[in-house]
């Protein structure tokens, strides 16, 4: 059962490496303009529910369905390679732990911004920088340093150029795997307060992958709750934190230290 | 010269190679642009000197044949006369220096200044044949990079030399669209040299021995070199007429004359340089 107007809708989703099970019958739907966080200890399956999502990962079984914006819905899985590129580098984004694995550490930052413009077909020099610039300005990086390499840039600049550079194309699903981790606290907070003026301007439908309850309650709409594979919890983010039913979920707010 | 070398077969190559390699030229001829695979053989010469390009003249070369081998342009360098001298001794054809009698020209970084004819093939030496290898070291997903015709990330790299440079600073081995499909490496040719691609009558053979890969441009193919809307391509020279021949039109080697930093610009295509000579042009250092 798929609701009319979801973008995902992820069924019966079960993945085992071996004899460990990485994901047990997860079902997850998401709605467009609708953050979707993912929450679990490490090992849980958080990273592995996201990679089967985008389609980078293939499920022992269930099936990923997509809607595109002419309404149609696609499996993920059993579209074929180039629309699923297509996909990953126009209408979808993906925005990595690690910037420095996302971007291109010898290109400039505009050329790094301005990578999935000219996949797309942009062919004018001026109207791709322009653009980049622009962007820039978006994630607050001083447009003085669009010809600067990113190795020259702090590790919060990276991830904000790493964010330039997936929304540059106007995708409408972000898939983010903890961006914030491996930030120092006032950086996470700037990035988190960026990350939410964006997907609020842009309207943007996004799957979060965080260990972090409180970067979970500051985005996301709803929250999965994840524990060995399982989806232990669903519902909205306030409903789960404030008053958790699973025990693991229970645990897992309870070890959060109150500021 | 001409003494043919006894114990070995029509152009050194056994007849079951030549098939081979003929068999990856009609793919390559099919396909243009796009890089065929096939098994290349040791040659008596090292990788770097053009062992995939006497591969393919080898394959394409007939007893009625008059063999051309350029250098940079030039018939007289060492690795053209030996290649030359190689196919006269092991085939026992007609060799020449003469642009407009050749009928199969190999050549290593130029393509001859005098438009070539339909019943002309040229051959060049390919020592990377993968345009994009400098940005995907993976030779798998540069596959599949082709397979899908995804080429926006050569663009980033053209964007970094408008930002860095105000222009597109690859002055070989300038990137081209074939057919409007595929992504080719012309092959270490000036950029200069890149708009002779475009609708060429002769037919284009590529070979890269070390690589193992043969590609092709079929007569009158459409070749594009890529640029930007706003920075389009330009093919660039040295500001100087030809010293020798006077030409303003020929692509020029900048030749160091004495001590004293005296520089001489010539044209880099011996023959072309040769020929305007003898029909009395005069240059400047002549």
């Amino acid at each position: 059962m798929i609701a009319d107007d979801s973008l995902i809708a992820a069924r019966n989703l079960s993945l085992h490496f071996g004899s460990i099970p990485a994901l047990v019958d997860v079902s997850v739907d998401l709605w467009p303009g609708e953050v979707l966080a993912v929450v679990g200890e490490s090992g849980s399956g958080k990273t592995t529910l996201l990679n089967v999502l985008s389609g980078r990962m293939r499920p022992d079984e269930g099936v990923v369905w997509y809607r595109d914006p002419a309404g149609s819905l696609a499996d993920v899985h059993t579209m074929p390679a180039p629309a699923l590129r297509a996909l990953h580098r126009s209408d979808w984004g993906f925005v990595q732990q690690d910037p420095r694995a996302a971007l291109r550490m010898a290109v400039t930052a505009g050329g790094n911004v301005g990578e999935r413009l000219m996949a797309q077909g942009a062919r004018h020099y001026g109207n791709i920088r322009a653009e980049a610039i622009d962007w820039l300005r978006q994630v607050e990086i001083d447009e003085n340093r669009v010809d600067d390499l990113p190795r020259n840039f702090s590790g919060g600049m990276l991830q904000r150029l790493q964010i330039a550079r997936t929304l540059v194309t106007h995708p409408r699903l972000v898939f983010m795997d903890e961006p914030t981790g491996g930030l120092d606290v006032s950086v996470q907070a700037r990035l988190l307060d960026l990350i939410r003026s964006l997907v609020a301007r842009l309207n943007l439908a996004a799957v979060l992958v965080t260990h972090d309850l409180s970067v979970a309650r500051l985005l996301a709409h709803r929250i999965v709750v994840m524990q060995r594979g399982v989806a232990v919890e669903t519902g909205l983010t306030d409903q789960v934190l404030d008053d958790p039913q699973h025990p693991y979920t229970q645990l897992l707010v309870s070890s959060v230290l109150q500021a | 010269m001409n003494e043919i070398l006894q114990g070995y077969n029509f152009a050194y190559l056994d007849e079951q190679t030549k098939r081979m390699l003929r068999r990856a030229l009609l793919k390559a001829v099919a396909i243009p642009g796009h890089q065929i695979p096939f098994g290349s053989r040791e040659m008596p010469l090292p990788y770097g000197w053009g062992t995939g390009g006497i591969q393919v003249t080898a394959a394409v070369l007939g007893p009625n044949d008059v063999l051309k081998v350029i250098d940079q342009g030039a018939d007289d360098t060492t690795n053209a006369v030996s290649i030359r001298r190689f196919f006269a001794k092991t085939a026992g054809v007609a060799t020449t220096t003469d642009t407009a009698t050749a009928t199969i020209i190999q050549t290593r970084h130029r393509i001859p200044e005098f438009p070539l004819s339909e019943n002309q093939i040229l051959v060049y030496q390919v020592p990377q044949p993968e345009p994009l290898s400098k940005l995907e070291p993976s030779r798998g997903e540069t596959r599949r990079m082709h397979a899908l015709a995804e080429y926006g990330s050569m663009h980033v790299r053209l964007y970094e030399d408008i930002t860095r440079f105000g222009h597109v600073a690859i002055s070989y081995d300038y990137p081209v669209m074939v057919g409007g499909r595929y992504l080719m490496a012309p092959s270490p040719i000036p950029a200069f040299d890149n708009p002779k691609l475009h609708m060429m009558p002769a037919l284009q053979l590529f070979g890269a021995g070390r690589e193992k890969r043969i590609y092709a441009i079929p007569p009158y193919t459409n070749v594009r070199s890529l640029d930007f809307d706003d920075h389009p391509f330009c093919a660039g020279r040295a500001p100087h007429p030809c010293g020798l021949c006077g030409s303003e039109t020929s692509y020029l080697d900048e030749v160091v004359v004495d001590n004293k930093g005296g520089r001489l610009f010539v044209c880099s295509d011996t023959d072309y340089c040769e020929t305007r000579r003898a029909a009395g042009h005069v240059g400047a250092d002549a």
